[in-house]
């Protein structure tokens, strides 16, 4: 699964977000060559409003604009973008860059047993995470032994047990009358003279402010060594998030953060503010329950994700290059002029749209906000997109340039013509319809714009 | 009223953290001279950090200001007092109690996304139950996490109370059987375990939507109750979920957990403005007599110590 803006992302409930509101403040400041400290200012404002509402935390935002202004202020604005779109580009590659730039692996390299040794809050998923990472391990040829540290939580010593069952690991018998050191100690001793690869050692949840649990944490750390430390954190986590890591991150020396829950609809600030604290490398994420959901980290897609956006700029770029412009220009002065848009341009547009690649990849950049509204019943594939155009090519010109001629014989003969039942014919009308009304709205602007502005050439879009 | 100074002073200390940063915040300000914009940006600040959210915190702010102009508030404790104020009147809304009289078996059902401490909050909300003289079942609904039901008659055992479960089954069967028994065995309570999901796993929110209509199948008017269980240290997702589940589900109440460790459950006042759903408990601590009916007034009140 893709934890960008996939197609199960898109479709769940998702707050007004930065992309909707920066598309508001793009067209105010149109047409100026440079980003200055005024026209950047409210799309500044507007990035950190999507910053706060994605749970990054506070701190972490103000040094975050401030960075980003810092790279803004005096940057040209390059071929066909808006200052707000060349902003966009800024601010999402300087997340990328404070995200980590690239994906960094597991160091395992020493001598075996490598430990690695889970620590988090209570219910981040700890337990699950470590049947994920010996499932990883073993695909990689790794002889991989669990243990559980948690004597507290009822049951959790049992939920390692079956988690390591299926994943197909050995686990060392532990058990909630024992004190962790001793567990801990002991799975070493079994790893070494066993053998192992691995000891992945999970361990209970723990509050921050425990004083005593934190203690027992680093305790566990100096008896193990382990070659890896992760810290554990939920992508629902909000403000806390920060004060949280920089406590874990002060007793213990962590080498890595693994970000759970990524499945569901959280923007997943927190991936940023602990980041942010630790100075540490997000080495997963977790995206299912399912043992085999742990991918590797990708920055650059954790950007896009808590901003709330799609490859927003190589659509926007995309979109210039392939749309015709005389044909566009054509349209756009037919409209100006005061004459309707007709079903003939309502064709062109059909066409201009499978130029870009059709639907589905259309959709795969577009930003969460605007796919979200893509209600899918009414989305059109590309093979309906050709059969529109087909019912269209059924009519005679004067049917295109004049629709309401078309009426019941009309419409049974066009749909006869194109092979189709006569409500597709009723269908396209429709859609027609309200595409012209939304025309008439933008009476005066450019057909470049239009395309831009990506509700003109999805007729699915509500 | 032994009981209720107690409470307040945990509750105090279970919101030591929220306190810590509106508070510890907040001191230093209002030591300050007057009202002025930096005092309104620092509450801002404040507000925002306790995970209020920047739609909820814009609307008490405005509402401050207001409140500051109408009533000519110059010192800066007063207006700490009209925060407080504010975040009452906002919070109100959501102060109910649990009505236990309805029916017998009266049956609550829990849900919740993983990790958010549902199984133990249903422990401690037996405890509760018990101490308020009524007789509990508990139903072990969580059928696919491994050992979640292990982890619930683990705690039944130690503290005498009964658990219904099966090995296997899916959770509409367990909370089918469970519903039968409590009938049968006379019982007040019946409390009802379901997995942990996350409201984009569809299946799975279909599949807790039957665990509710077999539970009506079951008992006519069941579940009279339905809990979501919210982690205090929730941003903003916490009112997708309580949105996402609300929908899915018809949520009677909900249940703020982890107010003990360092995050501040500010995201209580953004469902407070958004999807007020009641805030039956909330959970201050790890021992089991940690969960406590909401109040508004001290929950406000250890906001804005």
């Amino acid at each position: 699964m893709n934890y960008n803006v996939g197609h199960d992302f898109s479709l769940s409930p998702v707050l007004d977000n930065l992309t909707a509101r920066l598309a508001r403040i793009v067209k105010t400041i149109r047409g100026e060559a440079r980003l200055t400290e005024a026209n950047i200012q409210d799309a500044l404002r507007e990035v950190r409003v999507a910053l706060l509402e994605a749970d990054v935390a506070l701190p972490v935002v103000r040094d975050f604009i401030a960075a980003v202004k810092d790279k803004a202020l005096g940057a040209e604005v390059v071929g066909s973008l808006t200052p707000g779109q060349a902003l966009i580009g800024v601010v999402h590659r300087e997340l990328a860059r404070l995200m980590g730039e690239a994906n960094v692996a597991l160091d395992l390299a020493t001598q075996p047993p490598a430990v690695i040794l889970m620590a988090g809050l209570q219910g981040s998923g700890k337990t699950t995470t470590t049947g994920k990472l010996a499932r990883l391990l073993l695909a990689q040829k790794k002889k991989v032994l669990l243990v559980s540290c948690d004597v507290y939580r009822p049951a959790a010593i049992e939920q390692l047990a079956a988690v390591a069952a299926q994943a197909g690991v050995d686990v060392f018998a532990s058990a909630a009358g024992e004190a962790p050191l001793d567990i801990a100690r002991r799975a070493l001793e079994h790893a070494r003279t066993r053998y192992y690869d691995v000891l992945l050692v999970d361990t209970a949840g723990r509050l921050a402010i425990d004083e005593a649990m934190m203690q027992e944490i680093a305790a566990l750390h100096g008896a193990l060594r382990p070659v890896e430390t992760l810290f554990v954190v939920d992508a629902m986590q909000g403000q806390d998030a920060v004060n949280v890591a920089r406590i874990f991150g002060e007793r213990l020396p962590l080498t890595g953060v693994v970000l759970t829950k990524l499945d569901g609809d959280a923007r997943g600030g927190a991936a940023l503010s602990v980041r942010h604290v630790t100075g540490k490398p997000i080495k997963f994420a977790g995206t299912g329950e399912k043992l085999d959901a742990l991918e590797p980290f990708h920055p650059e897609r954790m950007a896009s994700r808590v901003l709330g956006m799609g490859d927003i700029v190589s659509l926007v770029e995309e979109a210039h290059k392939k749309v015709d412009l005389e044909e566009a220009q054509r349209v756009a002065e037919k409209i100006r002029k005061g004459k309707g848009f007709d079903l003939e341009d309502f064709k062109q547009q059909l066409q201009q749209m499978q130029k870009m690649g059709g639907m589905a990849s259309m959709l795969d950049k577009l930003p969460a906000q605007l796919a979200g509204q893509i209600n899918p019943a009414q989305l059109q594939d590309d093979r309906q997109l050709r059969r529109t155009a087909g019912v269209i090519n059924a009519m005679t010109p004067q049917e295109r340039a004049h629709p309401e001629l078309i009426k019941a014989s009309r419409k049974r003969r066009i749909a006869a013509g194109a092979g189709v039942p006569v409500q597709e014919v009723n269908r396209l009308l429709h859609q027609f319809e309200q595409m012209q009304k939304m025309m008439k709205m933008m009476k005066g602007g450019n057909m470049a714009r239009m395309m831009r502005n990506l509700k003109g050439v999805l007729p699915g879009m509500r | 009223m032994l009981a209720a100074t107690s409470w307040a002073a945990r509750l105090r200390s279970g919101l030591a953290r929220t306190r810590a940063a509106l508070g510890g915040g907040l001191g230093a300000l209002f030591g300050g001279a007057a009202v002025d914009e930096p005092l309104y940006e620092e509450l801002e600040a404040a507000l925002l950090t306790a995970d209020c959210g920047v739609e909820a915190t814009r609307t008490l702010l405005a509402r401050l200001r207001e409140r500051a102009r109408r009533e000519r508030i110059v010192e800066p404790p007063a207006l700490k007092r009209a925060l407080r104020e504010e975040l009452r009147l906002l919070l109100a809304p959501l102060e109910k109690p649990l009505d236990l009289t309805r029916d017998r078996p009266l049956v609550i059902m829990i849900a919740g996304v993983n990790g958010s401490g549902k199984t133990t909050s249903i422990g401690k909300l037996a405890k509760w139950l018990q101490g308020q003289g009524r007789s509990v079942l508990l139903a072990a609904g969580d059928t696919f996490r491994a050992a979640a039901r292990e982890q619930l008659v683990a705690w039944g055992e130690r503290n005498g109370v009964a658990v219904i479960a099966q090995k296997g089954g899916d959770a509409a069967a367990v909370v089918f059987d469970a519903a039968a028994a409590a009938r049968a065995r006379g019982i007040d309570v019946l409390i009802a375990d379901t997995a942990g999901r996350l409201p984009t796993q569809l299946h799975l929110m279909e599949e807790i939507r039957k665990v509710k209509r077999v539970l009506g199948k079951a008992l006519p008017g069941a579940p009279h109750e339905i809990l979501l269980v919210l982690d205090a240290n929730t941003g903003q997702n916490g009112l997708a979920q309580v949105r996402a589940f609300d929908e899915a589900l018809g949520l009677t109440g909900l249940v703020l957990t982890k107010l003990d460790g360092t995050a501040r459950g500010g995201v209580v006042c953004a469902i407070a403005r958004e999807r007020p759903v009641p805030l039956l408990f909330i959970g201050v601590g790890e021992g089991i007599d940690d969960l406590r009916p909401f109040d508004a007034a001290e929950f406000a009140g250890a906001l804005v110590d």
